[in-house]
């Protein structure tokens, strides 16, 4: 097929239209129902953000918003009184809503700066600089790849507890900040593949190797790192084993956290479903809108390329 | 600087960059020994420890490992989480390899491929609240189709017998799509030339699906499996928001006993013997894995 797309494009157009088989028409129809379980439930969340809480119990499985209106909403950005939000089958309590969002933005974005920078660095090391343990190193990194998360979690608590940051973002930042074995691996790829001639002219110009990193190697793979970059960002916003282990208080909650304590602070009256789906809406909308802007980078960047 | 002839370039380039080499991996390397190698030697060295956080730990030789295998708790966990690693990673690889197949079949338009991918993108916090929202025994649209079919109401988070078959659907609905890809990038290394000859020789699709793709897959699919499982092995998340373990044990999956054992009994060697317990469980089943999927070598020859 691909083979016909590439040398006739005019027989895969052919092929495309009219020769619709049986056996194609039902692997569409597959194709559709995949889709439609993978995406019905974010079209439920929006559903229900938009409805009032009251209504869901009334009627909860009508195809639209019920008691349609942005209440949801206002509660979880705290624009409603305690009375108004109790009346809405909140639980009244009051939720920080935009101090875990900050606190989000603040770790994801630092640990994506440092640690896709630090992670740079050290892949430049492993393709272009000449040093003796060159490899042998590398491998020592590859090696923590093979390290699983949960194995590392318990000792970085106590670490960072000794460090006296339990709480802190910065505790929750610091095991992230200096690399990760996949971002030195996938950004070493690149540069392996990237011929040296520019940079070999620029030292015979008298450049240094740190300068030809800084204006040459990071801005001839802007692309890789860019992907790695929003990779980075999207693993750290979502994360929440470690989060949840580091933060006690608000000071340091981020979103997942803060979302997942919801089953603890269910009101009396059941939970208040229209403010915990539009609270998830917006906890999960920022990454959906750095995926549609980058869907292309990201969706390519899956492969094995990396790990072969 | 800027004057220097080409030779000396020339040979400073072969000059040996180790000092500004251990300058570039200096960050790098902190990360890797005090956040990686560190805990991980501190990890063993814990399990073999008494400790409470709040006083010195006391070294007990072998105590909690004994302490361990008559644990009825601990063997309850690690069936519970096997079940959830057999349930999730067999629908996800049939379902992601069908998706992939159907995606080289039909359309590689990037669109596609990013709508099946969507899911991967929010976090297990917000697919465990959806689902338990969708799943809701008395509200939930879920279980309203159900009734709607004539069939009775499910408890999906709250009965025993279906707590994990639904946390281990849950994952495959978030992971199912990345997964997909995963092999999707797999099947495009297939020649094809090769489904060509199999279509001169009159092959049917679900033929040439058996006897070209499936074999030529094979090393790339042992991959994705033992990647797949890994993570498999370290469910926590969905359990910790749905049903922290509930009803009973039935969803008490090794991870959440071991997150029980450090931050709600404060017993960290135990907890650290868990842990080792879990890594050498993955590693003996990354070993079964490798050997039984050949996922080194390739049939492509």
């Amino acid at each position: 097929m691909t083979q016909a797309a590439t040398t006739d494009p005019a027989g895969a157009r052919r092929r495309r239209g009219p020769r619709m088989t049986a056996g194609r028409f039902f692997a569409w129809v597959v194709m559709i129902i995949i889709l439609i379980v993978t995406l019905f439930p974010f079209y439920w969340v929006l559903r229900t953000a938009l409805s009032s809480n009251a209504a869901l119990y009334v009627d909860p499985s009508a195809i639209g918003p019920v008691g349609t209106g942005f209440g949801a909403f206002a509660r979880v950005f705290g624009q409603q009184s305690v009375e108004e939000a109790i009346a809405q089958g909140g639980s009244g309590a009051s939720i920080d809503f935009w101090r875990y969002l900050r606190n989000s933005i603040v770790v994801a974005t630092t640990v994506t700066v440092f640690q896709v920078f630090f992670s740079a660095m050290a892949a430049y090391a492993f393709s272009r600089l000449r040093w003796r343990a060159r490899n042998q190193v590398f491998s020592l990194f590859l090696l923590s790849l093979m390290v699983p998360t949960i194995f590392t979690l318990l000792p970085n608590f106590l670490l960072i507890r000794q460090l006296g940051l339990i709480d802190t973002l910065v505790g929750i930042m610091l095991p992230g900040l200096f690399m990760t074995p996949f971002a030195i691996f996938f950004l070493r790829q690149f540069l392996m593949n990237i011929s040296t001639e520019v940079e070999e002219a620029a030292q015979i110009d008298g450049a240094s190797k740190t300068r030809v990193f800084f204006v040459l190697a990071i801005p001839m793979t802007v692309g890789p790192i860019a992907t790695i970059a929003i990779l980075t960002y999207i693993n750290s916003w979502n994360d929440y084993f470690w989060p949840l282990m580091v933060s006690y208080t608000d000071s340091s909650r981020v979103l997942t956290v803060a979302l997942g304590n919801f089953n603890a602070q269910t009101p009396q009256t059941g939970p208040d479903w229209a403010g915990l789906m539009a609270a998830t809406l917006v906890a999960a909308l920022p990454m959906l809108l750095l995926f549609m802007a980058f869907a292309r980078r990201i969706v390519s960047s899956i492969g094995f390329s990396g790990i072969k | 600087m800027t004057t220097a002839p080409a030779s000396t370039g020339a040979r400073r380039r072969r000059r040996d960059d180790t000092r500004l080499a251990l300058l570039f991996i200096a960050p790098a390397t902190i990360g890797l020994l005090v956040f990686y190698f560190w805990p991980l030697l501190r990890g063993v060295w814990l399990s073999f420890t008494s400790w409470d956080v709040l006083t010195p730990a006391t070294f007990i030789g072998v105590d909690n490992y004994t302490a361990m295998v008559a644990d009825p708790v601990f063997w309850n966990a690690v069936r519970v989480t096997a079940l959830y690693v057999v349930i999730n990673i067999g629908v996800q690889t049939v379902v992601a390899l069908l998706i992939a197949v159907l995606m080289q079949r039909l359309s590689q338009s990037i669109l596609l491929r990013s709508l099946v991918l969507t899911p991967y993108l929010v976090s297990n916090v917000v697919a465990a609240l959806v689902f338990l929202w969708i799943l809701d025994f008395q509200l939930g649209i879920g279980n309203n189709i159900l009734e709607g079919l004539g069939l009775d109401r499910v408890g999906f988070f709250t009965s025993e017998e279906w707590v994990i078959p639904t946390i281990a659907l849950v994952n495959v609905w978030r992971h199912m799509g990345y997964t997909a890809l995963l092999i999707f990038a797999g099947l495009l290394t297939i020649p094809p030339t090769m489904y060509e000859a199999a279509r001169v020789d009159g092959a049917s699709e679900v033929r040439s699906f058996f006897s070209i793709t499936l074999p030529l897959l094979r090393p790339i699919l042992g991959l994705v499996l033992i990647v797949s499982v890994i993570g498999s092995f370290q469910v926590f998340d969905t359990v910790a928001v749905t049903t922290s373990g509930g009803p009973v044990d039935a969803s008490r999956v090794l991870q959440l006993y071991i997150y029980e054992k450090a931050f709600a009994q404060f017993d960290f060697g135990y907890a650290s013997a868990l842990s080792v317990a879990l890594l050498l469980l993955l590693m003996i089943v990354t070993f079964l894995q490798y050997r039984v999927t050949r996922a080194g070598q390739s049939d492509l020859s």
